[in-house]
């Protein structure tokens, strides 16, 4: 007898509890930055946006292994190409590092809980392009944010060394 | 005397059958190591080629420490370690003097990994990170080193170094971080990218100083300029008791 009202209450409940993130609080969802380019007309990233953000890291845990161990300098799935593209010029005003929401990578992280530890020694912005055409240097100041936010301070709360 | 004579001459036909079916073997080999001369991105490294350096110490003069610097500046290490001691900092690549005690002869030389054959620190590695590619180069996986140094203990030529501090803005071409042990890479991703054609960072910096004491080449190709090199002027290996088979070599010491 009520199980048609129950229904009818629980998918109200239901579409409740779905619209009131996405309508009301849309800040809560990771806001991903845009990448600096396209593969094709179609296609954004490297794979289909949905195959990159289940896989990715299975797809970067392969290359590095091909890379280090054998040699295979392919750009696919370089974890530097994924930078380069998707990581602002630290030159630019809208320079970012790992540990700042802004920053690519973490943006997702941050919302998924996920630490992982590869910008402990992988560099977590391109080269500027100041530094490009010049001979590659390793000598760098600490790197201040626009906000005027020490990246390394964040960088340094987000990661902790010891995970591996 | 005429059977040893016809003993010796069957010996030689033996021989010489045998040196030409070598070279025909080597012949298509040879071929396809030309094509493998610019190795595209997708092929992996390969045991046709050995990768190794011929360093010519008495064009290497001893205030001279431009092959240290060229390595610093191309892997990024050195200057960004702010709070390790000197004892403690990176030293992929290191000027050493030496002197005989009897005579009094000076001379200097770089010492950097020597990227054996049989190379001791991938022998007490317990994770394997601690490897040698195909063609030579011996590697640190960083990606799986615990930062136990068993390798730096092992090494007879002290080329390893651990990091002992957080760093930052590494160079993309050349990851390092805090808990891993590093070493000399031979300049890998300029061989990837360049083969035989490569110049590792200290060689090109020793040429721009206009000592040319560092010579890059194929120790499997006959004939790269290194093995005519080797072949001309011989070269030692540093603790060549050992028997490592070093893919570094010097003159003059």
């Amino acid at each position: 007898m009520a199980s048609p009202l129950r229904s009818i209450l629980a998918v109200a409940g239901l579409g409740l509890l779905l619209s009131s993130p996405l309508a009301g609080a849309g800040n809560l969802l990771p806001e991903i930055p845009k990448a600096k380019a396209r593969v094709s007309a179609t296609q954004g990233c490297v794979e289909p946006t949905e195959v990159m953000r289940h896989n990715h890291m299975k797809f970067l845990l392969h290359h590095r292994k091909e890379a280090l161990r054998e040699g295979v300098r392919t750009k696919k799935y370089s974890l530097m190409e994924c930078i380069n593209c998707h990581v602002p010029d630290p030159d630019s005003p809208q320079a970012v590092h790992y540990g700042n929401p802004k920053h690519f990578c973490s943006s997702c992280h941050t919302y998924a809980a996920v630490r992982i530890d590869c910008f402990e020694c992988h560099r977590d912005t391109p080269l500027p392009s100041s530094r490009k055409s010049t001979s590659a240097s390793g000598v760098t100041a600490p790197v201040t944010l626009a906000s005027g936010v020490d990246a390394h301070a964040l960088k340094k709360a987000s990661s902790p060394a010891e995970e591996n | 005397m005429t059977d040893q004579n016809r003993f010796e001459e069957a010996r030689r036909r033996f021989l010489k059958g045998a040196a030409g079916a070598a070279t025909l073997a080597i012949a298509p080999g040879v071929i396809l190591h030309q094509v493998a001369r610019a190795r595209p991105a997708s092929q992996p490294a390969s045991s046709e080629n050995r990768w190794g350096m011929l360093i010519d110490t008495t064009k290497c003069s001893s205030g001279c420490d431009a092959c240290v610097r060229g390595c610093q500046e191309y892997n990024g290490w050195g200057d960004n370690e702010v709070h390790s001691d000197a004892a403690q900092k990176a030293h992929w690549i290191r000027k050493v003097e030496v002197r005989n005690r009897q005579t009094g002869y000076t001379h200097s030389l770089p010492v950097m990994c020597q990227h054996c054959k049989y190379p001791p620190c991938v022998d007490v590695c317990p994770t394997g990170a601690s490897m040698k590619r195909d063609d030579g180069i011996v590697l640190v996986d960083k990606h799986i080193c615990i930062g136990c140094r068993y390798c730096m203990m092992a090494c007879p030529y002290k080329a390893r170094s651990f990091v002992h501090e957080e760093l930052h803005d590494q160079l993309p071409t050349a990851p390092r971080g805090k808990g891993t042990v590093e070493a000399c890479t031979l300049c890998v991703q300029r061989v990837d990218k360049d083969g035989p054609e490569a110049v590792p960072a200290c060689a090109e910096a020793c040429a721009a100083e206009g000592h040319n004491a560092i010579l890059f080449g194929d120790m499997n190709d006959p004939n790269s300029k290194l093995s005519k090199a080797l072949e001309k002027y011989g070269g030692t290996q540093i603790r060549e008791d050992l028997g490592l088979d070093l893919g570094v070599r010097y003159l003059g010491i």
